[in-house]
């Protein structure tokens, strides 16, 4: 239970950060919080010969309102910021829900947004909280940067569309419009455990009661974080009622395909994935006045 | 200094220390095999029990989760910096002894670290806060009621403005 032997280097700025990524590739991890990575070094199965610390870069930790409909958060904000933050709750009630959700106390006072989003761990919240918000990550290099859309980040289990000479450092979510509603639920064995299956929706109502936009997220629902809005979109430009609820259920169910784990069998997750998507849907619609 | 040894400084309960280190030592065994400051206790060693919770800069983190070169000019308070004085404990270990919150005591140290920071931000706190901020503390003893005893109070006491002048 004691990590295997490293070189460990502590990042004087970013451009020292990326730069000795390019220079140790597969070699080298960023340390970020370490909430996700050091126990998988403690266990052995992640053995980086050169650990990036990139604690000290504390310009990559930064929550902002880049305009009226935009936020932007450094990679390296920890989640006890996130979860303290009135601009947060205001601007992005899907993440403030979210967020105590994640583990413990403990965990969240030295867990970021970005670790938790560049470690890929299909189970977790922020992926599905940042493909539900539509929102998008900027990958930076000594080459230069680009922008990434959430729903195209996460690619396997652990693994994200991030090049090896890559560091995310940023993330940019659109602010809660009028009219919309969101809700993240999630139903675990035991408070702060991984979840068996969660759910991160966003609706949007025009006057009327018709639905204009829905997005939906699920968490430990299959390899990657599962996006869901394709199956879902039947609900778009229909009325939010009970039938339409139980139709967008019964179409987010039959779309996904969770793997067997130690918690849940699939039939299990897709019978909890069914649940959710209707308490979720009637939370978010309850919460869409304007 | 190499990548893979590395000199500390860092101050633990008040007191600066300077060490050498390998790189890979986590900080938890820094504490105890370094510092020789024992009262932080090891568990699971892959952050799911709590035993090895610190305070780092002023709040709870597991210390197995962290290598000790990342506490190189940080400020680390222990269990053995809690009480104000040799002779007094500090009201939440008073509460804990006054209401059984402990039995084998492994847990102890992490729950003692947790709690407090948790009873300095909030005054009045109730039951079902104090459970949500215990969480990630395993006890297999007690079956939690009696540390949920001790904090509420801990936390009653404490709101004896004199009291909570004197904590460090």
């Amino acid at each position: 239970m004691k990590p295997a032997p490293l070189k460990y280097i502590a990042a004087t700025s970013l451009a020292h950060a990326l730069a000795l990524k390019a220079e140790h590739g597969d070699e080298a991890n960023f340390l970020a919080g370490g909430q996700s990575l050091v126990p998988t070094m403690n266990f052995r199965l992640a053995q980086p010969a050169v650990l990036i610390d990139i604690n000290p870069l504390s310009e990559l930790s930064s929550v902002k309102r880049e305009n009226g409909k935009t936020m932007r958060i450094g990679a390296l904000t920890r989640y006890r910021l996130l979860e303290r933050d009135p601009l947060v709750a205001e601007t992005m009630p899907l993440m403030h829900e979210a967020l105590p959700h994640i583990a413990h106390p403990q965990i969240r006072n030295r867990g970021t947004l970005g670790g938790n989003l560049a470690h890929a761990d299909p189970a977790s919240e922020m992926p599905a909280i940042v493909i539900a918000l539509g929102g998008r990550l900027r990958a930076q290099s000594v080459n230069g940067e680009r922008w990434i859309e959430a729903r195209d980040f996460f690619i396997a289990p652990l693994t994200t569309a991030l090049q090896t000479d890559e560091m995310l450092v940023e993330i940019e979510l659109p602010t809660r419009a009028q009219g919309s509603g969101s809700c993240f639920m999630e139903i675990a064995r035991r408070r702060g455990d991984f979840a068996m299956a969660g759910i991160a929706v966003t609706l949007n109502l025009r006057k009327g009661g018709l639905c204009t936009g829905l997005r939906i997220a699920l968490c430990g629902a299959g390899e990657t974080p599962v996006d869901a809005s394709d199956a879902a979109s039947g609900l778009i430009g229909q009325a939010v009622d009970e039938a339409a609820i139980e139709a967008t259920s019964a179409a987010v169910q039959a779309s996904i395909d969770p793997p067997r784990n130690m918690q849940a069998s699939p039939e299990f997750q897709r019978h909890l994935v069914g649940v959710l998507v209707k308490r979720a849907l009637r939370t978010a619609l309850e919460r869409c006045a304007p | 200094m190499s990548d893979t040894q590395h000199e500390i400084a860092v101050t633990v309960n008040g007191t600066r220390y300077e060490r050498r280190a390998e790189a890979r030592m986590l900080l938890s065994d820094f504490i105890r095999h370094e510092l020789l400051l024992a009262g932080t206790h090891v568990g699971c060693e892959h952050g799911v029990c709590g035993a090895c919770t610190i305070l780092f800069d002023g709040h709870p983190v597991r210390s197995c989760l962290m290598l000790a070169a990342q506490a190189n000019g940080h400020e680390i308070t222990t269990v053995e910096g809690l009480a104000p004085s040799p002779d007094r404990l500090h009201p939440l270990q008073q509460a804990m002894h006054d209401k059984h919150g402990l039995q084998c005591g492994y847990c102890t140290p992490g729950i003692l670290m947790t709690m407090s920071a948790f009873l300095a931000e909030h005054r009045a706190p109730d039951e079902a806060q104090v459970r949500e901020a215990l969480s990630g503390n395993l006890c297999r003893c007690t079956g939690y009621q009696h540390i949920v005893d001790a904090v509420l109070d801990a936390a009653e006491k404490m709101r004896d403005a004199k009291l909570r002048e004197e904590l460090p």
